[in-house]
């Protein structure tokens, strides 16, 4: 899932500005699971934008709602009606909803409340962490499941690098080092042979340093399918 | 402009090259560029290194702390008549950057380099930059090798690019650089770091320099290792040493330096000596002396950071003069 943190509050006043009628929108897919930006933390963010408006002496006005998803522009036609209403909406969403509410209402003003941050799974309550990198070439089935991309500081595929000590990462004391875990996996597994190989130079063209990625598939798109280039 | 052939049984001809060929025990030593733009400031050094050290490597931007370019600093020294080895991190480049950065190193006379990942950026003073980490230091290594033996580039293009016609000469130029890679017998897991060191070596190094060494009982178990392998045999190794002048400087590398095992008694040693920078000299010498002694050893890196005044003592004390010199060697 998408995981992501609440912005501070100081940064989402100052964006909503002296807007009056602020909808505060939750999302109730990934941010509702690592407890971001689902209807119970947006109902606490509506409260501190209330409680902030009337120590300043303002009258604003701020209503909330929460979506099944904000991924799926099906689901956005609910905020059709509460977006002409409202000045500004503040989207507990992730940056995927915020992008896709804006192109679907490009005339509203929609504003961040999170700070999208990784692909991830809930490893402990209340803890999530990073697992995949999106990076459009997988390398799982070559190094025992663990993304070398995203969970070595370095991104390194011929590791480990001389930082690891103790099984931790040198660039912060609490995070293990990937690639000691992926020794342990592949030794396990009877497979630590396969490490002696060069892992040679990775293509990144199917990263995001090539624009916007889309994903075609074919006989559904040629059938019903518009969107744009 | 063509690089001359190197000699016989050479693969780029280098001083640090014929110096290790030659069956001599090689001696490197560290310099530092300045945080500055300071020409001078590295010309102030030079006599500190000349006839001590066969080689000088200097530093990517060390401890990710934005410094003169290596390659720069590494055309002042050469221009001085010392023999530079450039240090080449991952960590800013991709690998356009790299592969034309290590061109214009070879254009300008450069014939040595040493692969790393480099320190993550979080430990300088740019935190907030954008990690590049395109290639690793593994297949840096590999890229170097190839543009030596193969004059290919990552892509595959020749450098020269080959003429489209089929039967048209290729007038291929190899860049010619001994390559270089680390090897920290500190870090863990201590197997994995000799698998590392001969992917290292299959991937096309050269020779070796290490993490500083203090730990010495544990750099002659991974020793051991490479030779058990035989992986003493196809890489010149250089054992890392760090000379310090105050227990402060031990007791900040075992708690805040990843990958660093530094026994309690020398930091005890260190506290109890009255002149600590004769104690952090002679610390170093025993250290150069016992790492010598053990076989598939071939060389020493002397790393004395911000004190590379020291390094004239320590090869004298050593009885590492004089430095071995060639005939015809370019001055």
């Amino acid at each position: 899932m998408i995981v992501a943190d609440r912005k501070p509050l100081d940064e989402i006043l100052e964006m909503v500005g002296d807007a009056n009628r602020i909808l505060v929108s939750a999302c109730n897919t990934c941010v509702t699971v690592c407890l971001a930006g689902g209807r119970r933390e947006a109902a606490v963010l509506a409260s501190q934008i209330r409680i902030h408006a009337q120590e300043a002496g303002r009258t604003v006005e701020v209503r909330e709602n929460c979506l099944e998803r904000h991924c799926d522009a099906e689901f956005l036609a609910e905020l059709a009606g509460e977006l002409e209403w409202a000045d500004v909406m503040v989207s507990t969403a992730c940056g995927v909803g915020v992008n896709l509410a804006s192109e679907v209402y490009p005339s509203a003003r929609i504003i961040p409340g999170l700070n999208t941050s990784f692909f991830g799974a809930t490893d402990a309550p209340g803890r999530w962490l990073e697992m995949c990198g999106g990076c459009g070439d997988c390398v799982l089935h070559r190094t025992g499941g663990i993304c070398p991309i995203v969970r070595c500081a370095k991104s390194i595929l011929n590791g480990p690098c001389g930082g690891s000590q103790d099984g931790k990462c040198e660039v912060d004391p609490d995070t293990t080092c990937a690639w000691q875990e992926i020794i342990d996996r592949l030794a396990l597994q009877g497979r630590s042979a396969e490490l002696e190989a060069v892992e040679p130079v990775k293509d990144w063209g199917t990263s995001h340093s090539g624009g916007r990625r889309r994903r075609i598939v074919d006989e559904v798109f040629q059938a019903e399918g518009e969107g744009e280039a | 402009m063509t690089a001359q052939a190197p000699a016989e049984g050479m693969v780029v001809g280098s001083n640090l090259e014929r110096v290790l060929r030659a069956g001599h025990f090689a001696v490197c030593g560290e310099m530092g560029p300045p945080q500055s733009c300071s020409a001078q400031a590295v010309l102030n050094k030079v006599s500190l290194f000349k006839g001590n050290v066969d080689a000088v490597n200097l530093t990517d931007n060390q401890t990710a702390i934005v410094r003169m370019s290596s390659i720069a600093a590494a055309k002042l020294i050469l221009d001085e008549g010392l023999e530079p080895i450039i240090q080449m991190t991952v960590r800013d480049r991709n690998r356009i950057g790299l592969q034309s950065d290590l061109l214009g190193a070879a254009a300008l006379g450069i014939r040595n380099v040493l692969c790393l990942s480099g320190d993550h950026m979080r430990f300088g003073n740019h935190g907030s930059a954008k990690a590049v980490y395109d290639i690793d230091s593994v297949q840096l290594v590999n890229t170097v090798h190839r543009m030596r033996e193969e004059s290919l580039l990552i892509c595959g293009d020749g450098t020269p690019p080959k003429p489209r016609k089929p039967d048209a000469p290729w007038n291929n130029v190899p860049t010619p650089l001994f390559v270089g890679a680390a090897s920290n017998p500190f870090g863990d897991p201590l197997e994995f770091r000799v698998v590392r060191l001969a992917k290292k070596i299959a991937a096309g190094a050269d020779f070796i320099q290490t993490q500083a060494i203090y730990d010495l009982p544990r750099f002659e178990r991974f020793m051991a290792m490479v030779r058990d392998r035989g992986l003493h045999e196809k890489v010149f190794i250089m054992a890392g040493v760090l000379p310090v002048k105050s227990p402060r400087a031990l007791t900040y590398m075992r708690d805040d330096v990843p990958g660093m095992s530094i026994p309690e008694e020398l930091v005890k040693r260190m506290e109890g000596a009255e002149d600590k920078e004769e104690e952090g000299i002679a610390m170093c010498v025993e250290i150069i002396e016992r790492v010598r002694a053990i076989e598939g050893v071939r060389g020493v890196h002397i790393m004395p950071p911000m004190w590379e005044k020291v390094i004239p003592a320590i090869v004298s004390r050593a009885g590492l003069l004089p430095r071995p010199t060639f005939e015809g060697e370019p001055a």
